[in-house]
């Protein structure tokens, strides 16, 4: 038979236990609020899968539980009931010491005010992750300078964050967040302290490490025109799911 | 983790607000210093005392007049004359124990020569003196016992009175007015030095105790106290013991009559001056304590302050993948190092000020190997006690707020 063919056949087969290779799973997740007095239920029954290599963007007004996902994702917090599959490791009920050591390794952030620390050269913020995992100083340097060039910034590495511009700073935070070769990025909306042309910028770049890299993104943003970067789209309202689809991205790579 | 990392972090942000990190340390530093002063001072003092205390010989006794509760306060009024010359004479005839005496009768007097002048002590002893003191002639000689008997007006300078009113030149043979009677002086004392309660003991003249009581002390015949030798160190017990009767018996003294006398040997003495000196030191020790306490209290209030201040910088490393473990250690090693930095600055400035006061004061001071590794690891401590609430709290932080704070 023709590829093509083989191909066609394969796909009305269903093949259970072979799925695509699947990084993310969440399974009727819930995130409820309750200090006595307000019970606010901040996520409700979410289940979802993220695979490997996509490019998500997580959309809603305040209050959708948008914030609250990231937050989940990111190990930041725990769900209230419900189980996150993290590279197919349950992360739910992990201690704070366990889940600072997934965020180290698996996970990488990109905040909106980008966040690096003050008064710190380039250099010392890519490396900052690695000095809570373990890495032998020579192989520091070589990934530092590995990110470095990936987001183009090389010549920059004893700047100081307030000696460089807003999408530079956002490049170096990108820098930090990989350097651990991490399962999945984390951007809170990444451009909202940009102003357009530079936010163009860093969704190309964003866009072409998720192509080139296969590193999968995660990007949480309430704009369409940089939702429109993604080629998944995850709609939120008042912490649940109300839509999920396949899009096309806005460029081409 | 690189705990070496965390450390260099540590000592980085220490060095971002140098200020804020010298003033925090300030307390640490005086308290330390304070410490280390006050103790090399105390265990000068304590030194010292033991020093004087082998070089009188431990086999010295002292007899005053009146009773004991009259040792500790130098009080002329209210005690008894019933202690005589001749009473020596007999502890030294009739004690087998006893190896050499002398009298003690003492007045304070303006001395002449010239027309230089100085007021200073005037000790009354008898010739056995030098020996019973330990005390040697740098120049001519002591007085003999017929002119203790004869109450000689003859006079042996200490080194710093020959020093006042002679200027180094010979004084032997001179003639020197005390209270405006006319004596010989016939030798000088060698030098000694301050004793350990701060006098100067070369500032006195020494003349026979007879000629004190004749000349300055109207004639009395009796004598406030005096010195005894035991034959040993071990014979002092047995010495006390016979001269205590022996003087019972002089002064006829019945069975329920308390002692008009007290006998003390010099250790007991001493032991006495050394457990003052103790408690001094003791007390200015707690005082530098307490210092070193407020400044732990000092400490951990900048802490919590820069845990404030930096919640933010905290929330951004739990996100790359801080434990709360590292959190703690971070700040943990902040306060350490600033405490233990103290504490070596104010060691530091301890030693100084030791030797300073050794140098011009002239208190002795001995600084103990003990003291310094004990304030050094006193002040990590403080550093690790009063650093770990802040610590703590930072890396009890809720990351997801820590990196909203403004």
């Amino acid at each position: 038979m023709s590829t093509s063919k083989l191909a066609s056949t394969m796909k009305n087969v269903s093949l259970p236990s072979v799925e695509k290779d699947i990084v993310i799973a969440l399974r009727d997740v819930w995130k409820i609020y309750d200090t006595g007095e307000i019970r606010v239920e901040a996520m409700k029954s979410v289940s979802l899968k993220i695979a490997r290599g996509e490019f998500v963007a997580i959309m809603g007004a305040s209050g959708s539980g948008k914030s609250t996902m990231l937050n989940i994702l990111g190990c930041l917090d725990h769900p209230t009931r419900g189980i996150y599959l993290l590279d197919d490791v349950d992360v739910s009920t992990f201690s704070a010491s366990d889940q600072a050591d997934i965020r180290n390794q698996k996970i990488g952030f990109i905040f909106q005010t980008f966040n690096l620390l003050s008064r710190t050269s380039v250099w010392e913020n890519v490396e900052a992750p690695m000095l809570y995992s373990d890495i032998a100083k020579v192989e520091r340097a070589e990934r530092i300078q590995e990110a470095l060039r990936i987001v183009g910034l090389s010549e920059k590495a004893k700047a100081l964050p307030n000696q460089l511009s807003g999408g530079q700073q956002q490049r170096v935070a990108a820098a930090r967040a990989l350097v651990n070769r991490p399962a999945i990025l984390l951007a809170d909306e990444p451009t909202g302290n940009l102003d357009s042309s530079t936010s163009n910028e860093i969704m190309s770049f964003l866009q072409k490490l998720n192509h080139e890299k296969g590193i999968t993104l995660i990007m949480v943003t309430h704009e369409d025109d940089v939702a429109a970067y993604a080629s998944r789209r995850i709609q939120m309202r008042d912490g649940e799911v109300i839509n999920d689809e396949i899009m096309t991205p806005n460029v081409v790579p | 983790m690189n705990y070496w990392m965390i450390i260099k972090i540590s000592l980085k942000a220490l060095r971002r607000n140098k200020i804020r990190s010298a003033l925090t340390m300030l307390g640490i530093i005086i308290g330390v210093a304070a410490v280390i002063a006050m103790v090399s001072l105390g265990e000068g003092a304590q030194q010292q005392v033991q020093e004087e205390l082998s070089a009188m010989g431990d086999n010295t006794v002292w007899v005053r007049a009146g009773s004991r509760r009259s040792w500790g306060i130098r009080s002329a009024s209210g005690s008894k004359n019933t202690l005589k010359g001749s009473d020596f004479e007999a502890m030294l005839r009739e004690c087998p124990a006893v190896k050499a005496v002398s009298p003690s009768a003492g007045s304070v007097a303006q001395v002449v020569f010239g027309n230089q002048n100085w007021n200073t002590r005037i000790g009354g002893y008898n010739e056995q003196y030098p020996q019973l003191r330990n005390w040697e002639i740098a120049q001519g000689h002591f007085y003999d016992v017929s002119q203790v008997k004869s109450a000689s007006r003859v006079a042996v300078l200490g080194n710093t009175v020959w020093k006042e009113l002679f200027s180094g030149s010979d004084p032997i043979g001179q003639t020197i007015r005390i209270k405006n009677l006319s004596f010989q002086v016939i030798g000088v004392l060698k030098a000694k030095g301050y004793n350990s309660w701060g006098r100067d003991q070369d500032d006195t003249i020494v003349v026979p105790f007879t000629t004190v009581q004749k000349k300055f002390l109207g004639g009395v015949l009796s004598v406030q106290s005096g010195i005894v030798q035991a034959v040993s160190a071990r014979a002092t017990y047995a010495a006390e013991k016979q001269i205590r009767s022996l003087l019972r018996q002089r002064h006829r003294l019945g069975p329920f009559q308390d002692d008009d006398f007290s006998v003390r040997n010099l250790s007991e003495i001493a032991e006495a001056a050394e457990s003052t000196s103790r408690i001094m030191s003791y007390l200015l020790a707690g005082i530098a304590a307490i210092s070193l306490l407020v400044g732990g209290i000092g400490i951990m209030n900048i802490m919590l302050v820069a845990v404030s201040e930096r919640t933010r910088e905290i929330g951004i490393r739990m996100a790359i993948g801080a434990r709360p473990n590292h959190i703690r250690i971070q700040f943990l090693a902040e306060s350490i190092a600033l405490c233990t930095l103290g504490g070596i600055i104010g060691l530091l400035l301890g030693l100084g000020t030791s030797a300073g006061i050794a140098q011009f004061l002239g208190w002795p001071t001995i600084v103990s190997l003990d003291s310094i590794i004990l304030s050094i690891v006193f002040s990590a401590g403080i550093g690790i006690f009063f650093g770990y609430y802040p610590a703590h709290k930072a890396a009890g932080l809720d990351p997801i707020e820590a990196l909203r704070y403004e």
